[in-house]
């Protein structure tokens, strides 16, 4: 026998009364990302050699790499996080993280200053020679 | 292998045609009609039928670029054949719906006429042989 | 014989979420011819490839529709791999068809919601695409990416999804399926809904075939044919057959859709329970010289790509020709000696994707 349509709406408005909501307060409620949501290219400041491989690897030219300024620099705009760059990374100093970066009006060029760790000493002299 | 796909090249706009009649009666379906500048404009029909891939290759001189429609046989054809007016600058005859290069409202005309890169790539080919 | 009548439908319509103009010519309220025409959002994505080596253009290909983007770089790459000829390993293969299949899911989901705003059912839009909410939260955790995902690359996937994460996934299809089964009813049952979708755009099986319709629209026109039969990815390994429904008209399309869903689900369950363990990718050396045409079935229907290589990093050319192109032709046969009320739900049942069709 099929369901009285008027028990059934109620039931269906009863449920959806009472029930968790579906949607967030968002301001209130920050939302929750999983460990992989792709968020923002971040850079530990003390590793990073200045290679520039990744602005090399980066399709979207978001990545620039001053070398004699010894800045990194990134274009959050342009980012497509596709993290090329954290693939490339040989340092492994880039890592991305799961917050989005946050809404800007006017696009910016984020620089981040690098102290890259001291170089080993190269040895002067070959040991044999002396 | 995903699946086999024979092309095959033909040299006459006449037979291209005829060729097309030949797959509109024997119940196969235009599928793509595809167009690559290369030193030449290179047009390709594609077919299908029970998911047998069929295509004929057509070639276009670049200069004073033109070729007949195959919407007689293939209504849905104008979509396409409208496409490549606007798009790579070929003329088109015998359209069912002549859009006369309305069909992408765009402000460049045949902006795909011009790969610098094919153009050059295609020199650098003549220039090996 | 009442005077002839062109009205101008679109770009800015309620009904298009994108923009695409049709010069509809009605006589009384009747539809007797439609002229469409595109290029507002054309953006020359296919030129890129003169500047994108053949690595860097599967993010472009990606970005060529938002609905269907992961079956777009899938496309790209299987294309790619097969003038490379590389050996895709099994495992990326059967994550590429979960992916896929999670995409026709939300996609469908996504266009029965917009179908229900159509008829002006806005709660059961509503309803819908609160279930879909599920799947893309399967997407963000196991890709990182709700809309864009960027797991595709040539020669394989980029993120692995453990074994145990698959089995949880099952799990949430089966929860969603649970809670989608009531809104389908709806879509099955309803009076309005019928009474809305029922005979209206015929289109005639001939018809369908002869004019190159693919996807929902041929198989609601009773033509059975599903690019997914061509066995790529993981397809020839799974048990399906392409849902057919024969009353030709708006209502069968929606149940095409409809059952579709419950398919991809099962496709799921059967790759999750033989997905084999190994390696996700391939490592590819050189570049693509050679041609081939890559198709497969999006959520709109079969999408066909030709990319040509030359032996360097850029293509010579990728041209993608994607459901909505060939489904404009049908379009305009089914709107002609229609009711112009029937119009806006008539271009809708095709699930129009501007963008993908401009490229």
């Amino acid at each position: 026998m099929p369901i009285n349509p008027f028990v059934k709406m109620t039931s269906t408005v009863i449920k959806h009364l009472l029930g968790p909501t579906a949607c967030k307060m968002y301001p209130v409620e920050k939302p929750v990302f999983f460990a992989n949501t792709r968020g923002h290219i971040a850079i530990e400041t003390n590793k990073c050699i200045l290679c520039t491989l990744c602005a090399k690897k980066c399709p979207t030219y978001a990545i620039q790499v001053d070398k004699p300024g010894k800045a990194w620099k990134i274009e959050r705009t342009k980012c497509i996080m596709c993290l090329a760059c954290v693939a490339c990374c040989p340092k492994k100093c880039l890592t991305s993280e799961n917050q989005y970066s946050a809404p800007v009006t006017v696009k910016v060029v984020e620089t981040f200053n690098v102290e890259p760790p001291a170089a080993p000493k190269a040895p002067e002299t070959c040991p044999g020679k002396e | 292998m995903i699946e086999k796909q024979e092309t095959v090249t033909i040299a006459s706009q006449d037979e291209l045609l005829k060729k097309v009649a030949e797959m509109s009666s024997s119940g196969y379906r235009l599928v793509l009609i595809s167009c690559t500048k290369l030193n030449h404009f290179q047009v390709d029909y594609s077919f299908d039928k029970n998911y047998e891939f069929r295509n004929f290759r057509f070639c276009v001189p670049v200069e004073k670029p033109e070729m007949k429609s195959i919407s007689s046989v293939f209504t849905n054809a104008f979509t396409y054949e409208n496409e490549i007016h606007d798009l790579f600058g070929i003329e088109v005859h015998g359209l069912n719906i002549n859009y006369g290069g309305k069909f992408y409202r765009i402000n460049i005309k045949a902006p795909f006429s011009t790969l610098k890169k094919a153009v050059a790539v295609a020199a650098t080919e003549e220039g090996k042989k | 014989m009442p005077k002839r009548t062109i009205i101008p439908f679109g770009p800015q319509h309620p009904v298009l979420p994108e923009p695409i103009h049709l010069d509809i010519a009605i006589r009384d309220e009747k539809v007797v011819e439609a002229i469409p025409s595109l290029g507002f959002i054309h953006r020359g994505l296919e030129l890129l490839v003169d500047k994108k080596d053949f690595n860097d253009m599967c993010f472009v290909a990606e970005r060529i529709c938002g609905i269907c983007s992961f079956i777009h770089g899938q496309g790209y790459c299987q294309g790619i791999e097969e003038i490379m000829n590389v050996q895709v390993p099994d495992r990326a293969k059967y994550l590429r068809t979960i992916w896929a299949e999670l995409s026709r899911i939300h996609s469908h989901i996504l266009w029965l919601g917009l179908a229900a705003d159509a008829a002006g059912f806005e709660s059961l839009f509503m309803h819908s695409w609160r279930v879909r909410e599920k799947v893309l939260d399967i997407f963000e955790e196991t890709t990182g990416g709700r809309v864009i995902f960027g797991v595709n690359k040539v020669g394989g996937v980029k993120r692995d999804i453990e074994n145990d994460v698959l089995k949880r996934i099952v799990g949430t299809l089966k929860d969603m399926e649970a809670e989608f089964k009531p809104l389908a009813n709806v879509f099955i049952d309803d009076y309005s809904i019928k009474h809305r979708f029922s005979n209206v755009g015929m289109l005639s099986k001939e018809d369908a075939y002869k004019l190159g319709a693919v996807g929902p629209v041929l198989r609601g026109s009773g033509v059975s044919i599903d690019a997914r039969k061509l066995g790529y990815a993981a397809y020839k390994e799974l048990n399906f057959e392409p849902i057919v429904e024969n009353s030709c008209d708006c209502y069968a399309r929606t149940i095409v859709r409809v059952r579709e869903v419950y398919q991809s689900v099962d496709l799921i369950k059967q790759a999750v329970d033989k997905i084999p363990d190994g390696p996700i990718d391939q490592k590819v050396t050189g570049s693509p010289n050679g041609e081939f045409f890559s198709r497969l079935e999006q959520p709109r229907g079969e999408v066909v790509y030709y990319m040509r290589g030359n032996g360097t990093k850029n293509l010579d050319r990728y041209r993608v020709r994607t459901p909505t192109f060939s489904n404009i032709a049908p379009l305009v046969k089914m709107l002609e000696g229609c009711e112009l009320a029937d119009v806006p739900v008539i271009i809708l049942t095709i699930d129009p994707c501007i963008s993908c069709t401009e490229r």
